[in-house]
């Protein structure tokens, strides 16, 4: 007999989930004037979570008049006041972290082990971080008299939508902004239950509302004239179409886009941290990941054995229930984003590039993509320019550090990057020379609230998280 | 297959090609490892195996005939009241008493527990090689199939690696075909990730049947990384030479939880091979009665006090 783990599932039970959940627009829970809804399934079974009431641009009116309201008591308030608020949802989020961990699992597809250890804690983390910046604004180096957008737009992705939600919603309101967010379309829960806390934290009326829909309900805010700066999270092509609305208009705005990161590793690698980090930073959360380390670029003398390390502990990952806690790999977010990894790992196989699955058992129902490595990729293959958003992993060997740098920065993309090396020297060497607003040293997907994120190209504008990410919610900041 | 002649620039050149260990990440995988959630059914296997892997050692000044007779009962039948519990892994004692262990383990029933001796000036390692090579001997005579000898850790960190590899030829030598290698690096002692690699590899090819990673005599001993580095060391090892080397983490392996994250890391690292008694042992004395207080759980549902186990 062998060491088989037998399952080990997360209860359910911790969470209350509601059979409709209606917008939360100052401070209360009312229904849309349609009186339209739509669905949110569990992507791991495919079965129905919940109704979910559907915004549409009269709906995001009366947010914005909520959020005109909240501003008048929020912008007002003493800022340690507002670190006070923040302070108590950050407690809140962690005393129901498992709720949040459990409902996030359920509606995104992603592990327990990952909601449980990263998305909650960081969750909490960022509001714990900011709500200490609230009544410091004058001291980070944003100038004396810092002073707040006013009702600020945020529009979040399905990838990480609790976290998101915490890097859109904590800077905001310790900035004295007040804000109107849509969370995605395929995972609004959390969000919903989020506006169970700020209910919890007796956060006064209209300084957060969210209004669940899709890209209309999005374009609503983009294009309301009430709301003077946008923050988005999402694809660069949406990114694009945000930029186009909201030029001109004196609106401010942040963008986190697309990537398609290069995992650089250096013959004298630490390999079996590497391999870790290489496994961590394309297969952690199904590789629904914007700063994924997706291009591995790997010195030749050692791809051999890197490789086949790699594929040994890629037969190690973990497929399958995401409640489970010993589940690595959990469900793609839903059917869409299955076809659309399907289809250019596809273009992979056509074009010439070597696949190499696990062999792991894919459940019947929901939406599941095995771990995947291409290898033999070169720079005109699709795979190694465009963003996969899946555990699709494509392999690209260099030789010399300037021909890695070249190829890690031959892309449109220039969010993240990784370095591999026992080489001090040369991580600072490498750093200097990629274009990417996030690199790893020796690690990867590693964050943190005080560390700025952001992009470089079309990756984005801005950061979040920081000190720069805070400059970002005020106006006049340099 | 030769790594190395022996020679400190034929070991040197060797060490050299391995890669490096980067602490933090190696922290991390062993602390994400520590998080798989082991119930039920794979409990039951881990803590039946757990308890066939114990070296089940006393290793005290104080040690006497009657503790060492008692310990040697507690490893045939380690739950009195219920057969289906397995054996222990082996004894493990001080060179004087491997007489003692082995005489009652074969009038006891128990003629299949091997006696494992701690030997070469353990635990320091600090005496002559004249010394270590009559400990080593005397051992053997007496019935010890196994030897846990040390390394001179003081000649690892001047850079003398030609007298660690040498010595540990030499004990392997008086061992051949008469009992099973098991070499301490002490690794609480060696501090950096990459000296566990270094010594592993170095051990390796100097004959070790097994690495082992403490005398229990220093702290910190087994920790989970400093395991996780020794399965990587053994499973590359596997690699090169197509040879299985056994591990065998001691000191501070105290509870159940513990004992199935070290198999967790056995498993997930080593892999399925290692997970036997002939490539994994685990040193330990106290832990012995925390898996019998837990299987016991499993079967009845509630947890028993201590006195419900036998002290020894």
């Amino acid at each position: 007999m062998t060491f088989e783990y037998s399952s080990a599932p997360e209860s359910k039970a911790i969470v209350k989930i509601n059979s409709l959940y209606k917008l939360y627009i100052g401070g209360k829970f009312i229904a849309p004037k349609s009186g339209k809804s739509f669905i949110t399934i569990n992507p791991a079974t495919e079965e129905v979570l919940a109704k979910v009431a559907y915004a549409e641009k009269s709906d995001v009116d009366r947010a914005v008049k909520a959020a005109q309201a909240g501003l008048k008591i929020w912008s007002k308030m003493a800022p340690a006041e507002r670190g006070k608020y923040l302070y108590r949802i950050a407690r809140i989020m962690q005393e129901r972290a498992r709720e949040f961990a459990v409902l996030e699992t359920l509606d995104n597809g992603k592990p327990i082990r990952e909601t449980r250890d990263v998305d909650i804690p960081l969750a909490a983390a960022h509001f714990f971080y900011h709500a200490g910046w609230a009544d410091k604004l004058e001291h980070a180096g944003v100038g004396t008299n810092p002073k707040p957008y006013g009702v600020v737009g945020q529009i979040i992705p399905w990838n990480f939508p609790l976290l998101m939600l915490a890097w859109k919603i904590a800077p905001a309101l310790a900035t004295g902004n007040t804000v109107v967010l849509k969370p995605a379309e395929t995972t609004p829960l959390t969000a919903m239950l989020f506006a169970e806390v700020c209910e919890q934290a007796e956060l006064p009326a209209g300084v957060v509302n969210i209004v669940t829909g899709d890209g209309a309900t999005g374009a609503a805010i983009v294009n309301h004239p009430d709301i003077s700066k946008i923050a988005f999270t999402g694809s660069t092509d949406v990114g694009k179409l945000i930029a186009r609305s909201v030029a001109g208009t004196g609106k401010g705005l942040t963008l986190e886009l697309g990537g398609k990161g290069a995992n650089i590793v250096f013959e004298d690698a630490p390999v079996d941290e590497t391999v870790e980090g290489i496994v961590s930073g394309i297969f952690f959360n199904q590789g629904h990941v914007c700063c994924a380390g997706s291009r591995l670029l790997v010195q030749e003398n050692i791809q051999e054995e890197l490789l086949e390390k790699l594929k040994r502990r890629m037969a190690l990952i973990r497929l399958g229930d995401p409640l489970d806690k010993n589940t690595d790999i959990g469900a793609i977010n839903s059917r869409e984003q299955l076809t659309k990894i399907t289809e250019l790992a596809n273009s992979g196989d056509e074009e010439g590039a070597l696949r190499f699955s696990t062999d792991c058992v894919i459940p019947s129902k929901g939406f599941w993509f095995a771990p995947t490595i291409f290898t033999g990729v070169t720079q005109a293959h699709r795979i190694a320019t465009e963003e996969i958003f899946g555990p699709v992993l494509s392999v690209i060997s260099f030789r010399t550090p300037q021909e890695a740098i070249e190829k890690a920065n031959n892309t449109p993309y220039g969010l993240s990057a990784g370095i591999w090396t026992d080489k001090g020297s040369r991580i600072l060497w490498t750093a200097k020379h990629l274009r990417a607003g996030v690199i790893w040293a020796n690690t990867f997907n590693k964050f943190d609230p005080a560390s700025p994120f952001g992009g470089y190209k079309e990756s984005g504008w801005g950061r979040e998280g920081g000190r720069h990410g805070l400059s970002a919610y005020l106006k006049g900041a340099k | 297959m030769a790594l190395t002649d022996g020679s400190l620039v034929s070991i040197k050149g060797f060490l050299r090609t391995l890669s490096p260990v980067d602490q933090v990440g190696a922290d991390a995988r062993a602390a994400m490892l520590a998080t798989r959630s082991i119930k039920t059914a794979s409990k039951r296997w881990a803590i039946d195996m757990a308890i066939s892997m114990i070296d089940l050692t006393t290793l005290e000044g104080a040690d006497t005939k009657g503790k060492v007779k008692a310990i040697c009962n507690k490893a045939i039948r380690p739950d009195s009241t219920d057969s289906t519990v397995p054996h222990v892994g082996a004894i493990c004692v001080y060179n004087d008493m491997v007489s003692v262990a082995r005489k009652h383990l074969d009038a006891s029933g128990g003629s299949q527990i091997p006696v494992a001796a701690v030997s070469t000036a353990f635990p320091s390692g600090r005496a002559s090689l004249e010394v270590k090579e009559r400990d080593t001997k005397d051992a053997i005579a007496n019935g010890a199939t196994e030897i846990d000898m040390v390394i001179d850790r003081g000649a690892f960190l001047s850079g003398d690696l030609e007298k660690v590899y040498s010595e540990i030829v030499y004990i392997k030598s008086l061992c051949e075909g008469k009992a099973h290698l098991k070499v301490i690096l002490e690794t609480g002692e060696l501090v950096t990730y990459d000296n566990v690699r270094k010594a592993s590899f170095l051990a390796m090819a100097a004959g070790a049947d097994f690495i082992k990673t403490s005398t229990g005599k220093i702290s910190p001993a087994a920790t989970a990384p400093v395991v996780l580095v020794m399965l990587e060391a053994v499973r590359d090892y596997y690699q090169m030479t197509g040879q299985r080397i056994g591990v065998k983490p001691a000191g501070g392996i105290r509870t159940t939880k513990d004992a199935i994250k070290q198999l967790v890391l056995v498993k997930e690292t080593a892999g399925e091979e290692w997970l036997n008694p002939e490539l994994f042992r685990i040193g330990a004395s106290a832990l012995l009665n925390d898996l019998l207080l837990q299987r016991k759980k499993l079967t009845s549902g509630h947890y028993e006090g201590p006195n419900y186990v036998t002290l020894d």
